[in-house]
This record gives structure tokens, sequence and C-alpha cells, in this order.
């Protein structure tokens, strides 16, 4: 990315800055302040619904042991759903993502259990590193061919992924006559979480301490960028407040999910003292679902294919008559969405070590309304990786605190339904006054 | 231009099916061609399905072989309209006995009251069809829930119960709880079992059930001695969730299907039963049954019926067979019954452990 094209997309944001210095209002302050307001808007329901759900579960949900869990059940559609942001930010949708993980889980099972077994043994150190890149370039091949159809032939990508949607699940089937795969590789298992595939309560101050660093620099070097190209600069306070807030807690996150301790059974299976508090630490498919989101933000905002994806999106017939390839970059953006499915399709068959045809069934959903619940516009050129996995966190918080009061499935269903609904009605009536 | 176009996408689809791997097919049925024998005609719902073609419908043909009467089939790909034409083609074909499999127990009604009306008797294989005029033989799923709780119950007589029932819209999910709950009831209501925490599973999907085991486990900070679950499937989810906690073995799980991977977990300990539904038996009993009603034989009295009724209301005339519950005693019945190969069952287990791993 060149230095004038940083300037011209920091212009663009604040262009609306300037067309109203009267106003004077909180939201106001806040914009001047540069802090997302659906972002905060997103994070204070968050907290809404977490001591909602605290307080009707008579007090299990926010416990450490919970928010852990919420973690780990939250990765798979938060990897996802980053790359469904680009997809529905292009104008297109991709139905195919939760079939297309079932038959790349099942390929990731077979070669584990089938085929690599024969070749290089059982439990080879190589196999999960073989299986995993295998997936992933499976989903980016597979995700690939659909974008191709629907870039340069020009079908519908709702038609294309419908009918992925179809063809890849009776692949699926086809692959295994429907049988389920088990078990996984050991080392595989660990990209499942669970109480083996954590990095233990050290390496998770250090992760979060690193991730603090990482807030502080990008705050300094943001503003220094802007200072030497001249532009308005953020108030000092706002980016004190940022700075401290967001490491604050990074480390308060850390600080409670910490407090998960080893189960016992398996503490003193290893030979630790009883009574002993051994913290998991933060679980390996968290890692990667936060290591995805901070590549596909750097992505979306900070490459040129991203940058270009929010152009196509905003308007499709300027950005090909600007010079920019939007066949190729659609297609590509079905070629992430592919890879990404085929990592989110490794930490599923690891957490339940199996492979199942039925992997992902709904999925697609999921993910989708993820994306749509963190602010991602059907109408294309408006999104952000961060409010996708949030969007996530909010579906995964609503259905694993309904399942800890007792709900049964169906009426969850229905409030996941209308919270749908509501946030994206709250999301258009924000918006209109915006404007 | 375009044409050539849509090749490079053929190929290149054929490409990625390559990379991903290939597929099996299967399918087919034989003609049949009438004659002096009376002729049996089975409508199958999805022959692609491994199951019917390895272990019914040759258990079918060979209690048709032993009673001379004549097969033939087709295939409904899964679609309920197509299995609608597919048991009137059977008919002109010359059918005097129609084996039914239906797609959809609703859709398939006005091919089964016409064939009825035309003086041919119906089978309702497996799937309900809600026509009191019609044979329904299927396992009988309240007793899968009954052997289920049975199994559970015996290695744990009191506790802490949780329930991973199956889809809340499935109608065989409720059968099998109904099952569960006619053994544990007595139990439930002294007190000695409490039921700490029940869900219906979307889709019957391991994933889901694992998620929920997760909740159940936390609400309960792991206070938890047995798991009945109602199917092999979500038993793989409800163990991968035990297993993360260090409980895998210690907690008692059931299941149903006799899926490969659950007897595995059965050879290993970390799955107290699965509810086997040896299909042969199933195909046999039906073979038999509709050679009786090709040669004429009234519903009432063919052997070993029962009055089952449906949920629509109907009062059908049914034969219901039992299941079998296989756990680590029994294990030798699959072996021996070619359902799975010794290799399979016995992956990670210690030696000596269960009786058939040597």
């Amino acid at each position: 990315m060149t230095e004038t094209e940083v300037s011209a997309t920091e212009r663009a944001q604040e262009a609306p800055e300037r067309e109203q210095p009267e106003a004077r209002s909180f939201r106001a302050t806040l914009r001047s302040a540069e802090i997302d307001a659906r972002l905060a808007g997103m994070v204070i329901a968050l907290a809404v619904i977490w001591v909602g759900f605290h307080f009707m579960s008579g007090g299990t949900f926010l416990t450490p042991r919970n928010l852990w869990n919420l973690s780990v059940q939250t990765a798979t559609v938060a990897i996802m759903a980053t790359g469904m942001v680009l997809i529905i930010v292009s104008r297109n949708i991709d139905l195919s993502v939760g079939s297309m993980m079932a038959a790349i889980g099942m390929v990731m099972g077979l070669l584990q259990t089938d085929w690599l077994p024969s070749l290089i043994g059982f439990g080879h150190p190589a196999t999960w590193i073989i299986a995993v890149a295998a997936g992933v370039a499976c989903g980016a091949l597979i995700g690939g061919f659909q974008g191709i159809i629907v870039a340069y032939v020009g079908v519908p990508s709702f038609i294309v992924t419908l009918g992925g949607l179809l063809v890849w699940r009776g692949i699926a089937w086809a692959l295994a006559s429907g049988q389920t795969i088990a078990p996984m590789d050991p080392n595989f298992r660990l990209l499942g979480g669970g109480a083996e595939g954590t990095i233990g309560g050290t390496w998770s101050w250090i992760v979060g301490i690193f991730a603090c660093i990482g807030i502080i620099v990008l705050q300094v070097t943001k503003r220094r960028q802007r200072r030497r190209y001249g532009l308005r600069l953020r108030p000092l306070w706002a980016v004190v407040t940022i700075g401290a807030f967001g490491c604050a807690a990074v480390l308060a996150a850390i600080g409670f999910l910490n407090r998960y301790y080893l189960p016992p059974a398996i503490a003193e299976r290893r030979g630790a003292a009883p009574g002993a508090n051994i913290p998991l630490g933060l679980a390996i498919p968290v890692l990667i679902a936060l290591g995805v989101a901070v590549v596909m933000t750097f992505i979306a905002t900070r490459r040129r294919f991203g940058r270009y994806v929010y152009a196509i999106g905003g308007n499709p017939e300027a950005a090909e008559l600007a010079g920019i390839k939007t066949k190729r970059t659609v297609a590509k953006t079905f070629a992430l969405m592919g890879a990404l499915v085929g990592l989110a399709g490794a930490v599923q068959i690891a957490r339940l070590n199996a492979s199942v045809s039925s992997l992902g069934t709904g999925m697609e959903l999921s993910v989708i309304a993820a994306a749509v619940i963190g602010g991602t516009s059907f109408s294309g050129g408006l999104g952000t990786i961060a409010g996708a996995v949030l969007g996530a966190l909010v579906m995964q918080s609503l259905q694993s605190g309904m399942v800890l009061m007792g709900v049964e499935a169906p009426i969850q269903d229905i409030v996941v339904g209308v919270v749908l609904v509501l946030a994206v009605t709250v999301d258009a009536f924000y918006r209109r006054r915006a404007d | 231009m375009l044409k050539r176009r849509l090749w490079v996408f053929i190929a290149l689809f054929a490409l990625v099916l390559a990379a991903c791997g290939g597929d099996e097919g299967g399918g087919g049925g034989d003609g049949g061609d009438g004659g002096e024998a009376v002729t049996v005609g089975v409508s199958w719902n999805n022959y692609n399905e491994e199951r019917w073609a390895k272990w019914d419908e040759p258990a079918i043909k060979e209690a048709l072989d032993a009673a001379g009467a004549e097969y033939i089939s087709s295939d409904a790909g899964s679609s309920a309209e197509q299995q609608l034409t597919d048991v009137e083609n059977l008919i002109a074909q010359g059918a005097d006995a129609l084996i039914i499999l239906a797609q959809d127990g609703t859709a398939i009604l006005p091919a089964v009251e016409s064939a009825l009306e035309q003086g041919i008797p119906v089978i309702a294989y497996d799937r309900l069809i809600e026509d009191p005029g019609a044979l329904y033989i299927t396992f009988d799923n309240v007793e899968v829930g009954r052997l289920q709780a049975a199994a559970v119950f015996e290695q744990v007589p009191e506790g802490n119960y949780v329930f991973i029932k199956g889809n809340a819209a499935d109608a065989n999910a409720d059968f099998v709880h109904s099952g569960q709950l006619e053994v544990l009831q007595g139990a439930l209501d002294s007190g000695a079992v409490v039921n700490v925490g029940e869900s219906y599973t979307d889709n019957w999907d391991p994933a889901v059930a694992q998620t929920n085991m997760e909740q159940f486990l936390t609400e309960n900070n792991n206070d938890v001695q047995a798991v009945v679950s109602s199917n092999d499937g979500m038993a793989g989810g409800v163990v991968a969730a035990l297993e993360a906690q260090g409980l895998a073995g210690e907690v008692a799980v059931s299941g149903q299907d006799g899926d490969l991977a659950a007897l595995n977990r059965v050879a290993l300990g970390s799955q107290t039963v699965s509810v086997w539904k040896d299909a042969r038996e199933l195909g046999k009993a039906a073979g038999e049954a509709a050679a009786l009603l090709a040669q004429g034989t009234p519903l009432e009295e063919i052997p070993g019926t029962v009055i089952f009724d449906s949920p629509g209301g109907n009062q059908m005339t049914s034969i219901l067979l039992t299941p079998i519950a296989v756990t680590a005693d029994n294990l030798d019945i699959v072996v021996d019954a070619g359902w799975i190969s010794v290799d399979e069952l016995c992956l990670g287990v210690d030696p000596g452990s269960v009786a058939v791993c040597p």
C-alpha cells in the first residue's frame, strides 16, 4: 500500500466530520475521538446480555469456566465470519460454508485415519500439519472455484453457493458413505482446545502483554503518521483513554480466564499436588480465531485487495471504471472464505474428535448472522472484521446462556431470530438518522 | 468462446472433485418379469445410503427367495414426488405387495391409498406411514430408550443425570425419550436419580450436543454421573465434552445405531452402551411378511403383529422388533455379525481390557 493511499483513506474517514462542525453532542464527542459508535454499542449490548444471563442463570454465566467455554464455542463461527464480511461487503453471499466445512472436514478426517497412516504411519508428528494444509488448500480451491463462476461467468453468488450447499454436503456424505470418522490424530486434536489444547497461564499472560504493547504501538504510530502528513490529530485524551482501556480490557480478560483451572481429575492424572490450581490459559482455537481476526483486519483495511473489496461494494461500476480488476478481486474473496472454512473445519473436527457428514449443518446462517449483527451491510461497502467477531460472540452468548437457563431448542431459535432482526433494525434506524 | 469457457469450468470442477477425493455411488435395482410366482415391489427412498444396499436389501431378497417370491425395486433418490411415481410404476410392473421406505410419511399417502384400493398390500418399512391399512415394520424406538436407560441405570443407580435428546421435530426423539423415562421414572420420583439438565438437539447434531454438554457440566460444576444420550453421534459430542474435563470413562453414556466410532468407544470404555438395530432382522421380517401378504394372507393373520397407536391417531398393525443393547460384555455380537471388524473395534484399546480385543 502506498503512502498516498493511506492519506486518502484517512481523509475519507474524516470527511463527514468537516461537514458538520456545529454538532457538539455526545455523539460528536465520540466521533471526534474516532470511537466506532456501532462497535461501542455492541460491546454495551454484549455486556447487558452477559449480566442479564448471569442473574437469570443463578450466577453461572460470568464465571471463568463459562466464559472460557464461550470463547472456544465462538471460535469456529468467528473464524468464518471474518471471511463472510468481505463476501457481503462486495455485495455477494456464500451459503455453502456449512456444507463446505463438512466436505473439507471429511477430507481431513480421512487423511488422518485412512490415507496418511498407510503412508507415514499412525500418529506421525507431521500428520496434523498435512491435514490442516490440505484442508485450507481444499477450501481455497473450492471457494475459488465458486468465486470464478460468480465473478467471471456472472451467475449470482446466491445461486452458485446454494448449489454448493447441496453439492458439498452430498460429497461430504459420499466420501465416507455417511460414516463417522474418528478418532483424530492426537496432535491435531490440540487445535480444538480441550484440556490439552491450551497454552497455560504463563503464556497467556505473555500473549496478553504483547497484545497490550501492540495496542499502544498502534496508537503511537497512527498519531505519528498523521502528524507527518499534517492530518487532524485525534485528541490526546482519546488516544490515552483508548490505549489504557484496551490494555486494561485485554489484561482483565486474561486474568479472569486464567482463573479457570485444570479439572481436578486431569490435574491428578498429570501428577499435580491435590488442590493445586493450574490455569488452563487461552485455548488454541481462540488464539487461532484472534490471529485470523487481526490478519483479516490488516487485509481489509491496510492491503490493496481489502480496499478494493470495499470500493467494489460501495459502487461496482465506479470501481470498475477506476481500473480495479473487480472480477479477480471478487473471486479472491471467495477463495479466502474457502481457506477460512478449511481452518474453521479443522478446529471443529478437532474439538469434536470426529468428522461427521452433518458437520456444520445450518452454520452458514450463524456465520451470516454474526457478520450482519456485527454491522455488515447487505447493500455493500460497509462492515468490519471486529464487528463480525463481536457478532459471533453475541450469537454464541445467547445460545450458551439459554442452555444454562434450560431453555428448549425451538425457543432458543425464536430468541436468536428475533435478536437478529432487531439488531439489524436498530442498525438501519441509526444509519438513517446519521445520514 | 462461451463454450470453451464452459469446458474450462467443467475441467476445473472435475479437478476440485479429484483434489478433494472421489465419491462412491451406488444404486440400481433389478427389473422383474412377473410370471407365476408373486412379485414384491420395494420402493427405496434413497438407495445411495450405504445401509440399504449393504444390509436391508440382501435380507429382504433372501426372505423373498425362501418364500419363492420375485423382487423388483425402484429408487426415488430422496424425492417424495419421485416416490409417488415409483410406486405407480411398481404396481404397473405387476407387484402383488409393496414395501415402502417412505421419504415422507405423509406425502406418500395418496400412492399408498391408491395401492390399497387396488388390493395391493403395503408395508411401511422402518418409517411410519399414517394409514391404518398398511403394515408397519420397525424397531421399537421406545424399547431403544428403555435399553439405553437400563444400561446406564445399572451402572449408575443413583446420581445426577443429563438427558441429551434428539431433534425436537422428529417423533422418534420423543419415542426414545419416553422409553428412557419409563425406566427411570421411579428413581426420578424417589430422588435417587436427579435430572440436572435436559435438552433437545437441533438435527441430532453432535457439535450441538457437545456444546450443550459443556454447558451442563459448567452449570453443575462437573457433578454429573450419567448422560442418557439418544444416539451415537450425539454421544460422541458428549464424550468429547467429558474428555475435556477428564471425566470420560467415569460417566456412563448411552447411544444408539451401532456407529463404528461408538462401538470403538464402548470397547475403550468411554461409552456404556450403544443400542444396535440389526437391519438384517428388519429386512428379513419385511420380506417374510410381504411374501405372505402377496399370497393373500390378511393383515391380522401375519404372525407377530401388535397394535401400535401412532402419533397421528391411527391404530397401526405393526411388527416391532427388539433392538439389542451392545455393551462391553457382548461386543462379540457385532463382530460375529460382520457389522464391524476387530481392527476397527479395537483401535487404541488396551489388549485384554475387553474380551473381543486380543
